[in-house]
């Protein structure tokens, strides 16, 4: 299955210093002290993104974002391997490069917490003074204060945005159970409870909406494909948490993924339906209550109501999409597709059983597991301070102090890719996607790129600035253009090759 | 927490019954099992942010996205 699918995630930022550092001030520094980007001339553009655009199908007013070009310098870092690595708001955030599987997704996202890791250790010694930073891969303060994670997902626009909304809703409001990154207490005014299953739940109020910021909703409208708009959708999904797991990434990206490629069997985006299917077919009574009260519910076995009177438990509700892709995928030779099933079928069948016995797998069990055993061993209570630490530092991006980090190296933890993987994503493109064009042009012609968006380049040329739009993502692979790039001495060279 | 102990005891007590019975590779098993769950509990105690309680209070971020 070659589905278009990429990530975005906010990282929590503390510096520690003589002088007081803004968090802007901070993420900023973060972005800059990268070591090991191709070019530092390169600008975002940002002429084709509209984030007003709602996929309702009217546009919402307010201002676009345009910095001066020094600015956008400041705040804008592209890198070679096709991602972003910019300063978001008042975090830093990396997005990846288009990927064409879950398992480069893995590798791609874990490679930005190499890069911030990387940014990290540099920053603490810039200039004259000596700083201590944090970076935490987690969406919450704790205070009530969330930032997001933010999965993309290309989608035909074939398939009417309702029946997505139609599809995701129940989806997106149980996935948790398996993709939750687990968190310490309660916040945003909700009910009260030791430890909860996502990060991010307490943040959900509405069903579906164009905000990102305030009065989050569970399915984002935002329509800014990145790419052709009369072929492609991009799902925005914000619903997210942050993970830490390889193997929790896997199953929140591969379920999501096959359960759309189960709304387009005409579209445009390759599939390999063997059955025709018209979507889930039963909607939650109250979705913005159900999410908070699963994030709540560790036994699982609590049931949440449907239109229409029936009460499910959110396992059942995921074997219901199971069932469905099961049979939908039963013809499919592709192996991604069955390793997801396959995993998705065991880990809900554990769920059923005992979760706990998810702790090399799941994220939320893994950190509960870790924090019981600390604590039993430590005498603290879970309202203890302290153990909100243990919740913030699983999520620290330093190999050394991160304690996600610290299962890993004992081998408490399982893992879907490897740190040799991993170091590749870091500074080589997917070779599958026009991510490809974009970081071998960063790398091979790093001056004569002059921005940058993610549908476009646009070169400086002894001819003045040129752009090569890139309005299918699956288009400008190796396979495509690597020829073409090997035999170019220079920009003007590739141009009038591209153009032949 | 009180329930936690139990529950701990508990384990503590069903694996001193499964020695008496069980084949010696389980018990080292057993034993590799806790070994490395000491190493993970003591890397913690290493790494674990000192004044942890002054770090979370002040821990404050602004919201994203």
């Amino acid at each position: 299955m070659s589905r278009i699918i990429g990530t975005e995630t906010e990282f929590g930022i503390v510096t520690q210093g003589p002088r007081l550092m803004d968090a802007v001030s901070s993420s900023t520094l973060i972005v800059n002290s990268y070591p090991l980007l191709p070019s530092q001339s390169v600008l975002w553009d940002y002429e084709n993104e509209n984030p007003l655009m709602d996929a309702r199908g009217f546009e919402v007013d307010g201002e676009r974002e345009r910095p001066a070009s020094d600015y956008n310098r400041l705040l804008n870092k592209v890198l070679a391997n096709g991602g972003r690595f910019y300063v978001d708001g008042a975090h830093p955030e990396y997005a990846t490069p288009e990927c064409s599987n879950v398992y480069d997704l893995i590798a791609y996202e874990k490679a930005g917490e190499r890069i911030l890791e990387q940014a990290l250790s540099r920053a603490r010694h810039s200039g004259s003074e000596e700083r201590t930073l944090h970076i935490y891969k987690n969406n919450t303060d704790h205070k009530g204060n969330s930032y997001g994670y933010h999965e993309n997902y290309l989608v035909s626009r074939g398939v009417p945005f309702q029946k997505i909304v139609d599809q995701m809703m129940p989806f997106l409001v149980t996935r948790q159970i398996f993709c939750g990154a687990g968190k310490v207490g309660h916040e945003n005014r909700t009910e009260a409870v030791s430890y909860q299953i996502s990060q991010r739940a307490d943040f959900f109020e509405a069903l579906v909406d164009l905000n990102t910021m305030v009065k989050r909703p569970i399915i984002n409208t935002r329509d800014e494909p990145h790419a052709d708009p009369k072929r492609y959708r991009r799902l925005h999904v914000i619903v997210g948490d942050s993970n830490m797991s390889e193997v929790t990434t896997f199953l929140k990206v591969g379920t999501t993924s096959l359960i759309l490629a189960m709304l387009e069997p005409e579209g445009d985006v390759a599939h390999e339906a063997s059955v025709a299917y018209d979507g889930i077919g039963f909607q939650l009574e109250n979705p913005v209550w159900a999410i908070r009260a699963i994030s709540r519910d560790l036994t699982l076995r609590k049931h949440v109501k449907l239109s229409g009177g029936k009460e499910w438990s959110a396992i059942e509700i995921q074997r219901a999409y199971l069932d469905q892709a099961e049979r939908f995928f039963e013809a499919s030779d592709n192996p991604t597709v069955h390793a997801i099933l396959h995993k998705w079928r065991a880990v809900l069948d554990q769920l059923a059983i005992d979760p706990m016995k998810l702790s090399r797998e799941i994220d939320w069990v893994i950190k509960k597991e870790m924090i019981d055993s600390y604590t039993a061993r430590k005498g603290w209570e879970l309202s203890d301070p302290r153990v909100t630490m243990l919740d913030l530092q699983y999520h620290d991006v330093v190999q050394e102090k991160g304690l996600y980090y610290a299962l890993e190296r004992g081998r408490h933890v399982d893992r879907i890719t490897s740190s040799d993987a991993v170091a590749a994503a870091e500074q080589n493109p997917p070779t599958d996607t026009r991510a490809y064009f974009r970081g071998a042009c960063l790398k091979k012609f790093p001056k004569e790129v002059y921005a940058i968006s993610w549908s476009s380049i646009l070169f400086n040329t002894a001819k003045g600035i040129k752009k090569v739009p890139l309005m299918d993502p699956l288009k400008g692979g190796k396979s495509s253009i690597g020829t073409l790039l090997e035999r170019s001495n220079t920009v003007e060279e590739l141009l009038s090759m591209i153009a032949a | 927490m009180a329930k936690q102990e139990k529950k701990e005891k508990k384990k503590e007590a069903d694996k001193k019954e499964e020695g008496v019975s069980a084949n010696p590779e389980v018990v080292e098993k057993g034993k590799a099992i806790k070994e490395d769950l000491d190493k993970l509990m003591e890397e913690i105690d290493d790494v674990l942010e000192e004044n942890a309680e002054e770090f979370v209070k002040n821990f404050v971020q602004k919201g994203g996205e």
